[in-house]
């Protein structure tokens, strides 16, 4: 069992009461702005920092002349097999399979980054200004829940006025995004409906808790195409390689030693040999 | 002896741009600790990992390959003709090594903690492994290098252990080495979408393997043929061609690695439409790995002291050290809103700490009997300095 959001693209009206609600709960600060960003519209600046856990992506989308707004909450997608959590040398980014959420702990941290470029979301990141950095990304609110009773659902779920996000088991919450899919499909006439048939997350790199719905392909809203392979199959496979290699070399080595000695003996008795 | 007079009569240029750049670069250390990354690298959350980590630890562990490679062939293989070089191959392994260990303790955030990976493993993370070889090759290297300490200071018991544990030494040592080559590529596996198609394969760790063997040799040949004239000890040409083929020998293999895997991933494609990634590939496949192949196996090139260098060093630069930097960074996805272009003080730092290891280079060269290897009986009769001794 392990717990997932799901963001409703059609149903979000990018108040960011969200990424409020996370700053508040983080006490995370205020970021000011030197230079206001314009890309994308009115979003801000379009980054997670180890400020800001979580923004609104807005994108403008063309629509034959007119345009529509599109949005996406970007924050740790809190994966079934993290890239992070693989990574890490010292395990001290775990995934608790019994609630889903990825957490980080400082205590076994020692900054080496490897999180932060092994994650296929981009979402790890750096105390850059202290002197004493640590990790920082969203925690789906993991120090705000009672694991047994799951009181309190993640920040920005309770915050968000439209139920855009949705927080629930998350087998329970799959089937509720196809069904409103497939609902949406059945009542239109042409058989198309208000979404675009994928439900991202659902099989990305082998499943994310974070899982997103919309009138638009999640990659226009720069979600990366990502395959349904985990991304840490290869590197798990290549470690588990690692006694089989050691042992192997081990005894190559070891062979091509006794051969090449014995041979050099024999070299060197036959020259002793013609000598006498 | 007289060499060495000779030596210190000229002004040392060297000498002093090198202690300048060894104490820039301990100054910006002074700022590194006090004021933290951020304040001095341009790297940021776009980009985790810089310039410290592309050519320090990607090229350097690559770069200090001739500790195994030559250790192999002269301890294992038992080819004797090239046991003149095996130890400034193993002197130059081991200061690699402790420059790539120092600079990782200025790349860490939290370099204090690092004791922490012993008690918190995580068995499945690449980077557990690099942690564990980078300690212990190290420790195997300064073992590696402890006869030139204890003929020196003529130490016969340590000597003597030493040498008779002297083969399972070196095997274990290229075990782990070897083991080391393959887990900075192992690393990479988990970027399967930041890292370029055309470089991202499941064989990775074995093709960092094998270009890792081919730059041992051909780093002995650079060297070699910079330090021949500095102190004064002459490689035969006959160790050098020797060197050259078995580069040219594995290159081939690694050039047949190469290709077939794009082809296997359908990528062929890729090689005349991905521009400009493809432009990368071309001049690292080309001039990094053909081009060398083909000199190596001119005769006359063979005979020239300068045609195997430029050989030798096309593909340290070209076929070795930037495949390291694409992977690790070129041709690996930034984040989008971010660029990144070192800052001065991480080239101080990588430059500076290259000073540093060649002053220890040509300290050890000096006070150590590297260029020759001293059996007991000379060590035994000999009381002149043996930095004087020419290698035979
Ligand atoms: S999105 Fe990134 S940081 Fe979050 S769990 Fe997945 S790999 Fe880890
Ligand atoms: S920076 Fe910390 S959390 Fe991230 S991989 Fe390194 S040790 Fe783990």
């Amino acid at each position: 069992m392990a717990y997932g959001v799901l963001f409703d693209g059609t149903r979000c009206i990018g108040c960011r009461a969200c990424s409020v609600a996370c700053k508040s709960w983080n006490e995370n600060p205020a970021v000011i702005e030197k230079t206001p960003s314009v890309e994308g519209g009115i979003q801000g600046k379009a980054v997670v920092s180890d400020k800001t856990f979580t923004f609104m992506r807005y994108k403008e989308i063309g629509e034959g002349d007119d345009f529509k707004w599109a949005f996406a909450k970007i924050q740790c997608m809190h994966c079934l097999k993290p890239g992070c959590e693989t990574a890490c040398i010292v395990g001290a980014l775990h995934r608790s399979s019994k609630t889903g959420a990825v957490t980080y702990d400082q205590s076994k941290c020692i900054g080496c980054r490897y999180c932060m470029v092994a994650c296929p979301f981009g979402i790890p990141t750096y105390q850059w200004e202290e002197r004493m950095p640590w990790i920082r990304k969203c925690t789906f609110c993991s120090n705000r829940w009672n694991e047994e009773e799951l009181d309190h659902v993640p920040a920005c779920v309770t915050a968000c006025p439209t139920r855009a996000l949705q927080f629930g088991e998350r087998d329970g919450l799959i089937a509720e995004a196809h069904r409103r899919i497939d609902e949406s499909k059945a009542a239109d006439p042409a058989g198309v409906g208000k979404y675009v048939d994928h439900v991202y997350g659902e099989k990305e790199v082998g499943g994310t808790a974070w899982m997103y719905i919309s009138s638009v392909d999640m990659t226009e809203l720069d979600m990366p195409k990502l395959s349904e392979e985990p991304v840490t199959k290869n590197a798990r496979t290549a470690m588990g390689t690692l006694p089989y290699y050691a042992t192997g070399m081990l005894i190559l080595m070891a062979s091509i030693y006794f051969v090449t000695k014995r041979k050099q003996k024999i070299a060197a008795g036959k020259h002793e040999e013609k000598k006498g | 002896m007289k060499e060495m007079i000779e030596t210190k009569k000229k002004f040392p240029w060297g000498t002093l741009i090198l202690s300048a750049l060894a104490f820039l670069c301990a100054g910006v250390l002074v700022q590194r600790y006090v004021y933290g990354l951020g304040a001095m690298t341009n790297m940021s959350d776009g980009r985790g990992w810089g310039l410290w980590i592309s050519f320090d630890l990607y090229c350097g562990v690559a770069l200090a390959a001739g500790g195994f490679t030559l250790a192999a062939i002269v301890h294992v293989f038992n080819m004797e003709k090239y046991h003149s070089v095996v130890r400034p191959a193993i002197l130059t392994a081991f200061l690699g090594y402790l420059l790539v260990v120092l600079a990782l303790l200025v790349d860490l955030g939290q370099p204090w903690y690092i004791w922490r990976m012993i008690f918190n493993p995580n068995i499945h993370s690449p980077l557990y492994e690099v942690g564990w070889c980078v300690m212990l090759y190290t420790a195997v290297l300064a073992l590696e290098m402890s006869p030139a300490l204890f003929e020196r200071l003529k130490w016969r018991i340590p000597l003597r252990i030493i040498g008779f544990i002297q083969i399972p030494l070196i095997i274990a040592g290229i075990v782990i080495s070897t083991g080391h080559q393959n887990s900075l590529g192992s690393m990479l596996l988990i970027m399967t979408h930041s890292l370029d198609p055309l470089w991202y394969t499941p064989i990775i760790p074995a093709l960092f393997f094998v270009s890792a063997v081919a730059v041992g040799p051909a780093m002995v040949i650079f060297e070699g043929t910079l330090s021949g004239g500095v102190f004064g000890h002459k490689i035969s040409r006959e160790v050098f061609t020797g060197l050259g083929r078995i580069v040219s020998g594995i290159l081939v293999v690694y050039l047949i690695m190469r290709v077939v895997d794009v082809a296997v991933a359908g990528e062929l494609d890729r090689l005349f439409n991905s521009y400009p990634q493809n432009v990368y590939w071309w001049i690292e496949i080309v001039g990094g790995v053909v081009l060398p192949i083909i000199l190596f196996n001119i005769p006359k090139v063979q005979q020239s002291g300068k045609g195997m260098f430029i050989a030798a060093l096309l593909y340290i630069v070209l076929g070795l050290s930037l495949n390291r930097f694409i992977v690790s960074s070129i041709w690996l996805v930034i984040r989008p809103g971010y660029t990144y272009f070192p800052s001065w003080q991480e080239f101080a730092v990588s430059i500076g700490l290259v000073a540093w290891a060649l002053m220890m280079f040509q300290i050890a060269v000096r006070l150590l009997p590297i260029t020759k290897q001293h059996t007991e009986e000379e060590a035994k009769s000999e009381h002149g300095a043996p930095e004087a001794t020419p290698a035979s």
